[in-house]
């Protein structure tokens, strides 16, 4: 990871301060998907940050059960699963942006804490039918 | 808040990767949100904001 503007060098410093194993599934694709090595190149160097962060690969096109299971519909896509699957989910190569998401969500997920207000948390505590909240964004 | 809720799921898109998506959602700026399909918040909103927005999804 590049040194960007104090941002993503405090955020390798905080992945090497969690405490609770966090698995980075990857799903990737052998033919059609240009951006999966990169991708996955990512996610190692993340990984490779910390001895609780495990990585485990599957295939979107052949390994059905575990794409049902994490309901992923492309590839390079990374499910951040702590203890159970939060259905957090990255599609594409993570950079820029992205990777200081990725980083921020494995903390997240390590700690179990949202860092949502109480306000926010109580609202969120009602809700009883799926909610898919999908964000674009871009590298910058 | 997908942390917060089990009936909660939160992706990131990569835009320039998935052209179809961004025709499909209509993304001419980011960041630009999109929930359970036809809900928009375009734009970085307070957490407050957000919330209320995407819980409109019930409504």
């Amino acid at each position: 990871m590049h040194a960007e503007a104090g941002g993503p060098v405090d955020l390798e410093a905080a992945l090497a301060t969690i405490a609770t194993p966090v698995t980075l599934v990857f799903f990737t694709q052998t033919f059609g998907c240009e951006t999966c090595v990169r991708a996955r190149q990512v996610v190692d160097r993340v990984a490779s940050l910390s001895d609780q962060i495990r990585v485990e690969e599957f295939n979107l096109v052949l390994d059905n059960d575990q794409v049902d299971t994490y309901g992923i519909q492309r590839a390079p896509a990374i499910a951040v699963v702590g203890d159970a699957d939060t259905g957090i989910r990255f599609y594409g190569v993570p950079e820029g942006h992205e990777l200081v998401s990725l980083v921020e969500s494995i903390l997240l997920v390590a700690s179990g804490d949202s860092g949502l207000s109480d306000d926010s948390r109580a609202a969120i505590a009602a809700v009883e039918q799926p909610i898919d909240i999908q964000v674009f964004v871009t590298p910058t | 808040m997908a942390l917060s809720s089990p009936h909660i799921t939160a992706s990131v898109v990569a835009a320039v990767e998935y052209p179809d998506l961004v025709q499909q959602y209509r993304v001419t700026g980011v960041p630009k949100t999109v929930v359970n399909d036809h809900i928009e918040i375009l734009g970085a909103v307070p957490e407050a904001s957000f919330v209320t927005q995407v819980l409109a999804v019930g409504d």
